[in-house]
């Protein structure tokens, strides 16, 4: 009697799983042997093992590439979860205590205004906005500071901090929300008490929104650093990786492999790569937040 | 005496807070007030004046000239359909998926589950070559549908992971008494499963209607004409065109971020109600 009842739900997985054999498993092994292999696009690949790989960690851009997306990581994950972690405390337990909903509503709107956009339309307002004769420059000329007029995104010196900035402004507003959600289970009575007891803003700051918001902080983090670690949309708005790879990432240089340069099995090699470290910064951070919730558990 | 000063204290610093984050509030809109200040100024405006300067006249050609030269109300159709038809698609198969390992739990479902989370992580380079070579062989190449096919499964991924997690607490009893009723599997699942999680599912689709219409990468690809292309896309292939002068730029900028806009704006409860959710997952 079990058997085919079990054997019944299994049948409600068959579309689903063909669509991601078809769309996901597939693509995705065949990047892998693609990846041993010499490929324009035309004709027949020839395999030729794993000198893909040996050219890759020669590469220099490969590894640009790679230390620019450490700066990915910090402009999309560090610097807005650090931020976001005192904006929204500050919002929802300060302004939000003191001052009228509306108030707390329209300035969180701002913040995460630019998460709605086409991220590519953001990029290009941006390119614009830091182009030698655009709206920065021009402020910087109205406020007196004309003398440090720049191109932004044409210099190697300045490309990478302009891009990251961007990237700061894009991202914010996404911790800021999540964690303004996350403090609405925790319990009022908490920060009044402890405000009764004398504690500080900070150390109720410390005590109370930090340790109650852990989960939310952790998914946070996840979801932004496996998005920096792919961030492809905005490089190729502002800068197609450039100046002289300046703000290449690992996903615009596969891309540019790919489509630009039609070298198909080296292209294949960098998004192996790519994936590989993907995986396994998910890995651990999984494990990581298990490890955290367990030890709760035994505390 | 101690309280009564804190407390005239705090009433002089929270004015002090609520200066500084409108202030940073304010940062964020100023990119935005930029693009509108310069969507409609002339261009001779804008090479004399410089981007700051309020424009001499309510210029609308650069408007009118991105609308035109990119015919944006056929883009606008192609995103929404792009869009709307993930939207649905995806929705529909997460369902499924997640009745077979929320509810039906069957056997290996953790690891299902994991793989689903996995693949919606995946870089899209990943995939993109062999999707791309595929889709020229079988003549899907600069096709909505293809588009639609495949974000339908890299949107359902994420579907199935959550929907599977919100349906493995779906209470047991009522599907008992249905099945009591005699209900099959398929009568239980849209009788009983699919009014219950209905909140939920109408998150899920606006989710997965926004990600979609702003997704890049993979529209780029493989939309290469007029006819196909969807908004992100046909911004950026006109970038650094030489019909892109300054307020064509902002003003194709502009009206490419009017719809996600509407789309927050009416959405928003059910976004962030779906956020939390999300979060909490």
């Amino acid at each position: 009697m079990a058997k085919p009842k079990r054997l019944g739900y299994w049948l409600y997985l068959v579309p689903g799983g063909l669509l991601f054999l078809l769309v996901i498993g597939a693509p995705l092994v065949g990047t892998i042997y693609l990846s041993l292999t010499k490929w324009s696009g035309v004709g027949d690949p020839t395999f030729i093992g794993f000198d893909n790989y040996t050219r890759l960690f020669q590469d220099e851009v490969f590894w640009t590439s790679f230390k620019n997306t450490v700066a990915m990581i910090v402009a999309m994950v560090v610097v807005p979860t650090l931020a976001g972690l005192v904006l929204a405390a500050v919002l929802f337990d300060v302004i939000g205590r003191r001052f009228k909903p509306r108030t707390v509503n329209a300035l969180r709107a701002a913040f995460y205004l630019p998460q709605v956009l086409p991220v590519v339309v953001a990029g290009i307002v941006w390119g614009w906005i830091l182009r030698p004769d655009g709206a920065f420059n021009g402020l910087l000329d109205a406020i007196g500071l004309g003398a440090l007029r720049h191109d932004w995104l044409g210099d190697p010196d300045t490309a990478l901090p302009a891009v990251m900035g961007v990237m700061i402004w894009v991202q914010i507003g996404y911790p800021v929300v999540v964690f303004m959600a996350a403090l609405q289970r925790v319990d009022p009575e908490l920060y009044e008490a402890a405000e009764v007891d004398g504690a500080n803003w900070w150390h109720r700051f410390r005590a109370i929104t930090l340790a109650q918001i852990r989960p939310e902080t952790f998914v946070v983090a996840l979801t932004c650093t496996i998005a920096a670690l792919k961030v492809f949309g905005p490089v190729f708005a502002l800068t197609r990786g450039g100046p002289e790879n300046a703000t290449n990432v690992p996903s615009y240089f596969a891309y540019y492999t790919f489509f630009k340069k039609l070298q198909v099995g080296y292209g294949s090699a960098i998004s192996t790569v790519l994936t590989l470290i993907i995986i396994v910064v998910a890995v651990v951070f999984i494990w990581a937040q298990y490890r955290s919730e367990r030890q709760d558990r035994e505390v | 005496m101690a309280v009564t000063l804190d407390r005239r204290h705090r009433g002089a610093s929270r004015w002090v807070v609520l200066a500084l984050v409108t202030l940073g509030a304010l940062v964020m809109l100023v990119p935005f007030a930029f693009m509108l200040l310069n969507a409609f100024k002339s261009p001779g405006d804008y090479s004399s004046a410089g981007p700051l300067s309020w424009p001499s006249e309510f210029y609308l050609k650069g408007l009118t000239t991105y609308w035109n030269e990119v015919n944006f109300p056929l883009k606008l159709w192609n995103s929404a359909v792009i869009a709307g038809s993930v939207a649905v698609l995806g929705v529909v198969v997460s369902l499924l998926n997640a009745y077979a390992l929320g509810i039906g739990r069957v056997r290996g479902r953790l690891w299902i589950v994991g793989l689903f989370l996995l693949a919606n992580m995946l870089p899209q380079e990943a995939l993109i070559y062999p999707l791309y070579y595929v889709a020229k062989e079988v003549g899907l190449y600069n096709t909505r549908l293809v588009v639609i096919i495949i974000f339908t499964v890299i949107q359902s991924a994420f579907g199935t992971y959550l929907l599977a997690s919100v349906m493995s607490t779906f209470p047991r009893s009522l599907l008992e008494a249905a099945a009591l009723d005699g209900a099959g599997k398929w009568t239980v699942l849209w009788r009983v499963v699919f009014p219950n999680l209905r909140p939920t599912l109408a998150v899920l689709l606006v989710f997965f209607f926004i990600w979609t219409w702003n997704e890049f990468l993979i529209p780029l690809v493989m939309l290469i004409d007029n006819s196909t292309q969807t908004i992100p896309v046909a911004l950026a292939s006109l970038q650094g065109d030489r019909l892109m002068d300054a307020p064509t730029t902002n003003a194709g900028a502009l009206i490419s971020l009017v719809p996600a806009v509407l789309f927050f704006l009416i959405f928003q409860r059910t976004l962030s109600r779906g956020i939390t959710a999300g979060a909490e997952k």
